[in-house]
């Protein structure tokens, strides 16, 4: 085992820490929110048994997983049998997205081109040739009727359209979206629940605990409408997901969700304000573009492009800086593409970073977080001779 | 006939290319032109988007006799 002492002087060797660490990458996944951790640690001791068996421990798991999804229905405004749990985001996608194109005469799926990556490979995965991709405009938007058109095609059976855009913020019309009776309308509110007000029509919803300050490994899936019927093998108790339940887990991501809805109108101000104070700040920075809508948009993310300047260059010069943001630019991509709704909107994918503030996030960390990009940008410009 | 410059930017990463592009546009008389040779993939959306951001005009895609992709843009100011 090795002591304090050997420890202390590995860190000498390694980076110099910055002063302090700003997390601007809540996007990506929020921390842990207080009152999930409290209710995670205590159903981790309360809630280990199979919810399956009769015992009193089983009973009492089955309490607590009946709980979680009473609070999560209560949240998304359906009735607790309409709600499962499933591993991941992802995971609630591809059951949510599969399981309403099961028909192979009706399995045509017709979504905006800037989806989350877990909506595009469901649909690669159902072979039809009736599947249709919408544009959107240089904000990221898709035009609701465009997708209502497609939709009334031969063989389609489902509408896919996010709540808001992962990566730009923009928030997409899915309310004015009517689609035609026999088709299916799926909303991917990943990146919006618990941010914003979700839309009222939908037949499938699909989100992620850990983006909303809930553990990860927790998906749901909500079910009220349209022929679903589960894609995968497996025995199936209702909407969840096959597998031993995670009960610890869907009761705090239950509590964060509760706790996030409650806060949400107050804290969704603040981010919205901070957020412009951010995009202000980069519209003075030259050769920039600050990407999405500047008001129809989740509170709390902004995206920007500049000229000259490659993404992970941001990214590492911003996180010596002590700010983790994130980057949709192909250098920072496993796969070497630059990233497809960038594309999709027609926008400068290089020198790309997406900042999204925390509900903790401070004004002062605002501030520098602005002077810090300056400073980034401008060093890099001139390493290249711009 | 108006100035062509061709800029090989064949074997490098984002943003090469449009860095490359920048700094031979500023030999460029009005009405030239600029051709950039880029197998990054983020070439074919980023010429473009230069060309929206700088006030330019963007011709076309084409392709080399060695079969690269190439990007065209004129100086309009």
């Amino acid at each position: 085992m090795q002591s304090p002492g050997d420890r202390e002087g590995a860190a000498e060797s390694g980076p110099e820490p910055p002063v302090s660490r700003a997390y601007l990458d809540s996007s990506s996944t929020e921390p842990l929110h207080p009152a999930a951790r409290e209710t995670l640690l205590a159903a981790l001791d309360r809630g280990y048994a199979d919810p399956r068996r009769l015992h009193h421990e089983g009973r009492d798991a089955r309490l607590l997983l009946d709980n979680a999804r009473a609070v999560v229905a209560d949240c998304l405004g359906v009735r607790p049998r309409e709600v499962g749990f499933t591993a991941s985001g992802t995971d609630a996608v591809h059951r949510g997205l599969l399981g309403l194109t099961t028909d192979p005469d009706s399995s045509g799926i017709v979504h905006s081109a800037v989806e989350h990556s877990s909506v595009l490979h469901a649909v690669q995965w159902r072979d039809s040739p009736a599947h249709g991709r919408i544009p959107v405009d240089t904000l990221g938007r898709v035009d609701p009727y465009a997708v209502e058109q497609a939709a009334w095609a031969d063989g389609v059976g489902a509408i896919a359209v996010q709540t808001a855009n992962q990566e730009v913020g923009t928030l997409q019309p899915v309310d004015d979206i009517d689609p035609p009776p026999t088709v299916a309308l799926f909303v991917d509110a990943a990146a919006a629940a618990g941010r914003v007000p979700l839309p009222r029509r939908w037949d499938v919803l699909a989100a992620s605990a850990h983006k909303w300050g809930g553990p990860a490994g927790v998906g749901v899936l909500a079910v009220r409408g349209g022929s679903w019927s589960t894609p995968f093998p497996g025995e199936h108790d209702g909407l969840d997901a096959p597998g031993f339940a995670n009960v610890p887990g869907a009761l705090a991501s239950a509590a964060a969700l509760q706790a996030v809805l409650a806060e949400q109108e107050a804290v969704a101000d603040r981010q919205f304000r901070q957020v412009e104070r951010i995009r202000r700040a980069l519209a003075a920075l030259p050769d920039t573009e600050v990407l999405g809508d500047p008001v129809d948009r989740l509170p709390h993310l902004v995206t920007f492009s500049c000229l000259y300047v490659s993404g992970d260059e941001l990214v590492t010069g911003l996180d010596r800086r002590g700010f983790a943001v994130a980057s949709g630019s192909a250098c920072t991509a496993s796969t070497l593409e630059p990233s497809h709704v960038l594309a999709a909107m027609g926008a400068l994918t290089h020198g790309n970073v997406r900042v999204s503030v925390s509900r903790d996030t401070t004004e002062d960390e605002v501030d520098r977080l602005c002077a810090a990009i300056t400073e980034v940008v401008t060093e890099v410009r001139r390493s290249v001779g711009l | 006939m108006s100035a062509r410059i061709e800029v090989d930017c064949r074997d490098q990463p984002c943003p090469r290319p449009i860095i490359e592009l920048a700094k031979a546009f500023g030999e460029l008389p009005v009405g030239g032109e600029v051709a950039v040779v880029a197998r990054d993939p983020a070439a074919r959306y980023d010429v473009p988007a230069w060309c929206r951001m700088r006030g330019q005009e963007y011709v076309g895609e084409g392709v080399t006799d060695t079969g690269d992709p190439l990007y065209v843009v004129r100086r309009t100011s």
